[in-house]
């Protein structure tokens, strides 16, 4: 294992994000607070209680869920499609790195990146929402797991793109809509019946809906459905980034 | 001893369809320097970056230092340095910490004495704190040459080290291929200037359309490939070659006041003595004369416009 080029490869990262500390931190836990105030705090004193849970507080796990699903696949496909774009990728192709080490030092700053503003999110929620965590030990698995599956998935975003429209487009035209769909900010038994059928469709119901349980123990799919759903998903992931260093596709074709 | 690369029957097409590598095969030996000549897209790069695990063959074998480089690539990739053609660095990072990342990244720990003497054999050491962004091109090129330099490697590859860097770098940048190579490290080079292949190297290889046309030590190409010209100073004007010397490669230059001969040096009867005669016989008087060698760049030309 070649701990010393993960190393590298991850500490590098991070420098990158305290060197933007601004876009990278500050921007994406802004526009939350925004959302809180907007939904939790202004509109969300209007809206009854869901489940039995206060809308304000609702939200909170939604709307963490929103901003650490953008935020690892923007750090992710960013993080390794810059090098591609500017040609330093030839370090990293020529080292003596396999491709699961690339992967977590690429994935593993993301991922990390992601957590902390995941983190401070959790945080702030406290000074506008009052909330409590059942399942505090369940509720970091969510978190890290989200983190760590959808940097995969930006990763490989990054390396398929070969322009910058494309590395934004399937985080607005498939992601941002399946994650407003997902049930961030309502519960889909609010749903009509066929609208619940097809919401199950859609992997970010698992996430969110566990999510929401680790706080309020009030799920929309058992917490079972949502652990191996978000499992099955890093694997495919994995799988998937397998094949793209086996056959170098857009790396070395 | 095995080689330091052992490059058989190599392939590479690309997605497009673009046949960048056609059948090439290549040796080189610890510790030389092997230049490696070629028109723009003749597969130069292709071949470097296939070697060093950038691009994938299609097919072919490479071993370094008898290391498999898809099998053993850890191996194999720890004894390569590339410094590539474009000067691609993150232009926000320090000289000391992309040249510290680079040593990293194969897997080297920090070592702080060994990245000082690279800066200062480099002439970057007072540079060492500086953004990238901040230095100028001909610099520029030396950070690239520490990174690939940083993880002590045993070769070296340089990608057209010195296109775009004025002459006073260049001279620099082939002292110090010169004392890389006195520490045993071995050296391939791509280059478009001619000149730097005969300074430097000593075996050259021809690539054209993918295909290692030829490789061969440098003194011999040339004396196999080089033809050499004998000039005759004339005392007086002439107006054409008499016509008793056609059998000869004769050129008439000056206005009339210099006759070019040009025939080839290894030949047992190259002419020469039988021409001088000719020339007596016909009363065609020299006041002076010389001989001059191809240039490489000539015999290049000759090679390329063959196939």
């Amino acid at each position: 294992m070649n701990y010393w080029g993960i190393w590298a490869i991850y500490r590098h990262e991070m420098e990158r994000t305290f060197r933007t500390v601004g876009q990278s931190i500050a921007s994406p836990v802004i526009s939350t607070v925004l959302y809180f105030i907007v939904f939790g705090t202004a509109i969300g004193s209007r809206i009854s209680d869901v489940d039995g849970v206060q809308y304000g507080a609702f939200i909170i796990p939604g709307l963490i869920m929103l901003t650490i699903l953008g935020q690892s696949i923007s750090n992710a496909s960013f993080g390794i499609y810059f090098p591609r774009f500017t040609g330093t990728i030839y370090e990293i192709l020529s080292a003596p790195l396999s491709f699961v080490e690339i992967c977590i030092g690429y994935v593993g700053a993301a991922a990390t990146k992601s957590l902390m503003i995941g983190l401070i999110v959790l945080i702030t929620a406290n000074f506008f929402v009052t909330f409590y965590i059942q399942h505090p030990f369940w509720m970091m698995f969510f978190l890290i797991m989200t983190c760590v599956t959808f940097s995969l998935l930006g990763f490989i975003i990054g390396i398929w793109a070969d322009g910058f429209e494309k590395l934004q487009l399937i985080p607005l035209l498939i992601i941002n809509p399946l994650t407003f769909l997902g049930g961030s900010f309502y519960s889909i038994n609010m749903l009509p019946g066929i609208w619940q059928k097809i919401s199950l469709l859609n992997p970010v119901v698992y996430l969110v809906s566990g999510f929401r349980w680790s706080f309020y123990e009030n799920s929309d799919v058992s917490i079972t459905t949502s652990v191996v759903m978000i499992t099955v998903f890093m694997f495919l992931c994995l799988a998937i980034i397998a094949w793209i260093f086996k056959t170098g596709f857009r790396l070395k074709n | 001893m095995t080689s330091a690369i052992s490059v058989q029957n190599l392939h590479k097409t690309y997605d497009n369809g673009f046949k960048a590598l056609d059948d090439v095969s290549l040796d080189v030996e610890r510790g030389e320097i092997v230049a490696l000549l070629g028109p723009n897209g003749a597969g130069k790069t292709t071949l470097i970056s296939t070697i060093c695990g950038i691009v994938n063959a299609t097919s072919g074998k490479i071993d370094v230092f008898g290391y498999d480089n898809q099998k053993d690539y850890r191996k194999a990739r720890s004894c390569i340095g590339l410094v590539p053609q474009e000067l691609t660095t993150d232009a926000f990072e320090t000289v000391w910490h992309t040249v510290s990342f680079s040593r990293h990244l194969f897997g080297k720990s920090s070592k702080p004495e060994y990245i000082e003497s690279l800066l200062k054999s480099l002439s970057l050491w007072d540079k060492k704190d500086n953004q990238i962004r901040m230095l100028s091109g001909g610099m520029k090129r030396r950070v690239m040459i520490a990174k690939a330099l940083s993880h002590e490697p045993d070769i070296l590859f340089l990608d057209e080290p010195t296109a775009g860097v004025d002459v006073e770098l260049r001279k620099s940048m082939w002292q110090l291929v010169r004392k890389l190579r006195e520490t045993g490290v071995t050296i391939i080079l791509t280059t478009h200037y001619l000149e730097e292949a005969e300074e430097m190297a000593d075996r050259i290889g021809v690539i054209n359309n993918g295909k290692m046309i030829v490789i061969e030590d440098k003194k011999k190409l040339m004396k196999k490939l080089g033809k050499k010209e004998l000039v005759l100073e004339l005392y007086s004007p002439i107006s054409e070659i008499p016509e008793a010397l056609s059998g000869f490669d004769l050129h008439l230059k000056q206005d009339g006041h210099q006759i070019i001969f040009t025939y080839d040096p290894a030949k047992q009867d190259n002419g020469v003595v039988r021409l001088l005669d000719q020339l007596k016989a016909h009363s065609v008087k020299c006041k002076d004369f010389n001989t001059r060698q191809s240039t490489l760049e000539e015999i290049f030309v000759q090679l390329i416009g063959e196939k």
